[in-house]
């Protein structure tokens, strides 16, 4: 029973099943068009802007599931105290925009990495340096904040801001 | 050291040395880690990225490191020097081709290349010849801590290392080994390696390549999860399945070499033949001919060629390689009849019965 080769009419000799992001994807391909696909990603094992568009779609299957075409709007202009990125944003790029997202978005990130890693808690290496103090955070949003100062020309606050953050770094070394 | 003493060398991971090198190409392992006070790449300011840079740099030129280290700013580079490091597997593709404040850092033995404003602010990769990823966790771990004593790594509590892309949270590490399957591809069984690995949510990707072109029956395993496992169950599962698709490549070449010698026989000293003496070869042609000699020489039907010389070839004859070794810019045609010069050269000098080439 020769199963033809999705691209061409040769024999499929090869079965790839696809496992990067979203659900496993099948592909039966012939030789050449195995090896053109298997051949066309970057260095890194798994292509990071393919992985991105992969992820990004997975989010949106999954953000569609039993909620109302205004709650999703609704959910899609939150965005994060700290760098200011928005759902909307992630959900289309598929990358975060600082560590705090993890917090603030944590109701839409639980189910996906439950849905790529299969588990939800590290195991492993910690850092022996204590991190993620609210310091640090903070300090994210105290500079986000100088440059739109500055963008607004609003020297006075930026330069308030310049001495908080001074201060902030100094209380963290 | 200067990026051009890098061209004529040929790095750790074509040493062709270490356990199973003649199937096992190279073991690699990276760690995403990123700064706890600055958003990640996406969401940082040109000013953020600078800093960022600064502080990392500080970091990682502040680290005792066995030899001497190259410290490259890949934003200013030429293009065709980031085609080289990309070739070389120093930086990444997206490395190479973002925008704005971002470098890499090399040591001289290119054992270890660390990433700054990659994906994550860092990206540490060590790389050895061979199939050796304990030695390789041990170095990697090693630098890891050795930057972390003075910079403070976004971390939370149940998810662990914290990355712009959700795929790498926890160990933020990727573990790969990078094979080379020529007797599976030729008896059609690779699919076999997929299967065995798919239930195991291992990923296997072919060699890079310019274009969309094959490259010479390299695969490269890895892992797909990085939450949930520690470093070291990560690794033992790549370690423990790269046995089995070692064994059955070299059932494989058996199988090749029992069942079907003369046309064994013949694929392999064709390939040779063109190899050394073609006048325009593209680089598509060049690894799909060098794959089959490097089995060759692997098997024994190839005398005087050495492994080391093969792998130095498959990377020497790409694009940017070509041209930081020649000295001059060229256009694909030029490249194609530069590569074939090249071939010619060092295959027949290699062989000693082969005839000298006058050029
Ligand atoms: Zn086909
Ligand atoms: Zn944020």
């Amino acid at each position: 029973m020769a199963m033809k080769c999705q691209k061409c009419d040769k024999q499929a000799t090869f079965h790839i099943t696809e496992l990067t992001g979203g659900k496993p994807q099948e592909l039966h391909l012939c030789e050449d068009h195995a090896r053109e696909y298997l051949t066309s990603s970057g260095a890194e094992p798994t292509n990071t802007s393919s992985m991105a568009a992969a992820l990004a779609q997975q989010v949106a299957q999954q953000m569609a599931v039993g909620q109302t075409a205004e709650e999703l709007a609704e959910l899609d202009q939150q965005s994060c105290p700290v760098c200011g990125i928005t759902f909307y944003q992630f959900r289309s790029q598929g990358r975060l925009g600082c560590p705090h997202d993890y917090v603030c978005f944590q109701p839409q990130l639980e189910p996906l990495i439950l849905n790529i890693h299969g588990e939800s808690e590290h195991k492993g290496k910690s850092p022996r340096r204590a991190a993620g103090s609210a310091k640090r955070t903070q300090l994210i949003r105290l500079r986000r904040e100088m440059k739109e100062a500055i963008e607004e020309e609003d020297y006075e606050r930026a330069s308030q801001l310049r001495d908080q953050i001074r201060e902030t770094e100094k209380e963290e070394l | 050291m200067e990026l051009n003493d890098l061209a004529r060398r040929s790095g750790e991971w074509l040493r062709g040395s270490g356990p199973e090198a003649d199937i096992v190409i190279s073991s690699r392992i990276r760690l995403a880690r990123n700064l706890a006070d600055y958003p990640f790449i996406t969401q940082a300011s040109e000013q953020d990225r600078t800093q960022i840079e600064d502080i990392l740099r500080e970091r990682i030129l502040g680290i005792e490191a066995s030899g001497e280290m190259l410290y490259v700013d890949v934003e200013e580079l030429e293009g065709v020097d980031r085609q080289f490091l990309v070739e070389r597997h120093l930086i990444s593709r997206e490395h190479a081709e973002s925008q704005g404040a971002r470098s890499v850092a090399i040591d001289c033995g290119e054992r270890f290349s660390l990433m700054v404003n990659e994906e994550d602010h860092l990206r540490v990769q060590v790389i050895a010849s061979g199939f050796d990823l304990g030695s390789v966790w041990q170095q990697v771990n090693r630098l890891d801590d050795l930057i972390e004593e003075k910079v403070t790594y976004a971390f939370h509590d149940r998810l662990g290392y914290l990355t712009a892309c959700p795929t790498n949270v926890g160990t933020g590490m990727r573990v790969s080994v990078m094979l080379h399957l020529p007797a599976l591809v030729i008896t059609r069984q690779i699919e076999k390696v997929f299967r065995s690995l798919q239930k195991i949510s291992l990923a296997v990707r072919g060699l890079y390549g310019e274009g969309s072109q094959a490259m010479g029956d390299f695969y490269q395993i890895s892992n797909q999860i990085t939450l949930g496992r520690s470093e070291q169950d990560l690794i033992q599962q790549i370690g423990d399945i790269v046995p089995v698709i070692i064994d059955y490549e070299r059932q494989a070449r058996d199988f090749l070499i029992k069942e079907s010698h003369e046309n064994l026989h013949d694929r392999v000293s064709r390939a040779y033949g063109i190899l050394r003496t073609a006048q325009t070869i593209s680089s598509e042609e060049t690894m799909h001919l060098l794959s089959s000699v490097r089995m060759g020489v692997n098997l024994g039907l190839i005398p005087d060629l050495g492994i080391p010389a093969i792998n130095q070839l498959f990377i020497h004859t790409q694009p940017a390689h070509l041209q930081k070794l020649s000295g001059v810019e060229l256009d694909t045609a030029d490249r194609n009849i530069e590569r074939a010069r090249y071939l010619r050269r060092h295959l027949n000098k290699e062989n000693g019965g082969g005839p000298a080439e006058k050029n």
